[in-house]
């Protein structure tokens, strides 16, 4: 402001300037917000911690004291008692599939909204909506139901391509197939964020770059490898670490296909694991051990995310 | 030569868009369209591709929100109305007051303020369940709409206060100093100038806090078990877990109710969601 050309001595503006001389009005705007964060989510987290250091069952539920029993909830879970590390080693695997897949998927189409005319691209951007707009439970329901055993259309078109039987053939039972169909419902649903997300980051690249490339002979992929790529270099990065840290949090399509008909000790992933830890078989205690380490490992990926969300705010 | 080239790669790409197109609406359309047809067309093997009137039918609707054997819809409705409504409402007042203090004040622990709201986003919800589950049980509230909606709302509260945040940035400090200059008092000036310009951001916020609480899933489940208690994505739950074979004609009539207004609020304010990650994203 100071470089207006009417920049006339402005000693009422200097006067609101000043640091507020109300030192405490902003702690007692952010009072209900310390309240509700302090309760709902501080006292929660506190309480994991010291659940997890506790024996705690469904006797415990009911009133008997919890009992307090060390790092004996930690060993039991880091000792593979409870198929901890094949959870986790799953739900990593599971994650690196689902990001690969969704990222590359998403930039291919970004790539092809740029490639085509006004028309299409609004067709594209139509179904893309759709599926980004439609709720993680309906879709899982309605891919249950594309793949159902009995009368899904899959099996059905299958049986008419191929000529074999397929009506009973079920998908979910097998867990090889579960996580394919896990895998179309959560890629269905994460491509079109990714997908906008990187085509509005593209169009924002200076038309006469890409054109001073192709008269110098760069082909298309090229000009994608060496121009486009890293024009959007840092949005990748934020997309990449976002889609890790949604693809570890799955719960809801893990959890409703196995109720379609999974079989659930094959295909826990760490949420889910946690529930039936916890909820389902009333081990609480270990669930807040797992709990607990779920976090951290969750605190530590999305690290680089807040760091550098903390550098572009300037703050 | 180049021209045929050309037009053949625009038919290529021509294609590879329909079926992107295909693949994405396909299954909201088979959603819809298995929720109009009758129970004989469903399970037929001839496959219906749409609710020809000679077979279109609402039944699925009727069996979905009337039928016996599943938790009861309408209270369904009822409860997750109003946790969703109670949510939007709190996490915005409070969202809005916190966000105010954090842009047009500077005082000392501001910094670590939204550092702490920006990593609080970062833990998850599925890691709590237990111990939420465990304090909201010690408060005698398990099964009622007050426990879920104080979850609820601190799982949307720093979403809500970090957009604001941004919104309330982008209105110019200079607008309502001027107003101060020409005599208003501070929040008068705020009230008569900022307000106005915030009214979209407030509205695109409350959507996504809208959504998020008219989703969630896996807190509900645990927080809301008995039938009664249950919200929609609970009660769409049921159908799945019948010990019978699924209806699915009103499964899918049911996940359409569920995702109408989900869909319907999304579609207005999707133009905001991928603004904030590309502005300043590009090196340029």
């Amino acid at each position: 402001m100071s470089t207006t050309l009417l920049d006339s001595p402005a000693p009422p503006r200097q006067e609101i300037r000043q640091p507020s001389r109300k030192p405490f009005l902003p702690w007692l705007l952010l009072s209900a917000t310390m309240v509700i964060l302090g309760v709902m989510t501080g006292y929660p987290v506190l309480r994991l911690f010291v659940m997890s250091f506790q024996e705690y069952e469904r006797a415990q539920l009911m009133g008997l004291p919890a009992e307090w029993v060390g790092f004996d909830n930690y060993a039991t879970v880091l000792t593979d008692v409870e198929g901890f590390w094949t959870v986790l080693a799953r739900s990593f695997a599971l994650m690196v599939v689902l990001v690969v897949i969704t990222i590359v998927l998403g930039m291919l189409v970004a790539l092809l909204m740029i490639r085509i005319g006004k028309g299409m691209r609004l067709l594209v951007s139509v179904g893309l909506l759709l599926a980004w707009a439609m709720p993680s439970l309906s879709a899982t329901t309605v891919w249950g139901w594309v793949f159902d055993t009995q009368y899904g259309v899959v099996n059905n078109v299958l049986t008419a391509i191929t000529g074999d039987r397929w009506f009973g053939y079920s998908w979910l039972i097998n867990p090889l197939s579960f996580y394919l169909i896990l895998t179309c419902i959560v890629v269905w649903g994460a491509v079109p964020f990714v997908a906008f997300t990187l085509y509005a980051g593209l169009t924002q690249i200076p038309e006469e770059v890409m054109e001073a490339a192709q008269l110098d002979g760069a082909s298309a992929f090229q000009r994608f490898r060496l121009i486009q790529v890293p024009y959007v270099r840092s949005i990748i990065t934020v997309l990449v670490i976002l889609s890790m840290i949604w693809d570890l949090k799955l719960f809801t399509q893990v959890f409703v296909l196995q109720d379609i008909g999974g079989d659930r000790e094959l295909t826990n992933t760490i949420g889910v694991y946690i529930y039936q830890t916890g909820m389902a078989q009333g081990h609480y205690g270990l669930a807040s051990a797992i709990g607990v380490i779920f976090v951290v490992v969750m605190l530590a990926i999305s690290y680089p995310y807040v760091r550098r969300t903390l550098r572009e705010e300037e703050l | 030569m180049i021209k045929i080239r050309k037009r053949l790669a625009d038919t290529g790409f021509g294609v590879l868009a329909l079926i992107v197109f295909a693949f994405s609406a396909f299954p909201v359309y088979w959603m819809v369209n298995t929720s109009f047809l009758p129970n004989n067309r469903i399970r037929g093997e001839a496959l219906a591709f749409f609710p020809t009137p000679d077979v279109f039918t609402l039944n699925n609707y009727r069996s979905a929100m009337f039928g016996q054997e599943r938790a009861p819809f309408p209270p369904a409705v009822l409860n997750s109305i109003s946790v969703t409504f109670l949510t939007l409402v709190i996490a915005l007042v409070v969202g809005f007051v916190a966000s105010l203090a954090l842009t047009r004040f500077q005082f000392k622990g501001r910094r670590t303020f939204i550092v702490l709201i920006l990593v609080v986003q970062m833990i998850p919800g599925e890691a709590m369940i237990v111990s939420m589950f465990r304090i909201i049980d010690g408060w005698q509230l398990l099964n009622t709409i007050i426990g879920l909606t104080l979850v609820y709302t601190a799982g949307v509260l720093p979403f809500t206060i970090w957009t604001l945040r941004g919104f309330v940035n982008g209105v110019p400090k200079e607008l309502e100093e001027a107003a101060m200059i020409d005599g208003c008092s501070r929040a008068g000036a705020f009230w008569r100038v900022t307000f106005p310009l915030l009214a979209p951001g407030l509205v695109a916020t409350g959507v996504f806090a809208f959504i998020q609480a008219w989703n969630e899933f896996v807190t509900a489940l645990v927080i809301m078990q008995r039938p009664e208690a249950m919200t929609l994505p609970l009660w769409l739950r049921t159908f799945l877990q019948a010990t019978q074979a699924t209806n699915w004609g009103a499964v899918m009539a049911a996940s359409v109710l569920i995702a109408i207004p989900a869909v319907v609020f999304f579609l207005i304010v999707q133009g905001r969601m991928t603004g904030g990650l590309v502005s300043g994203a590009v090196k340029g």
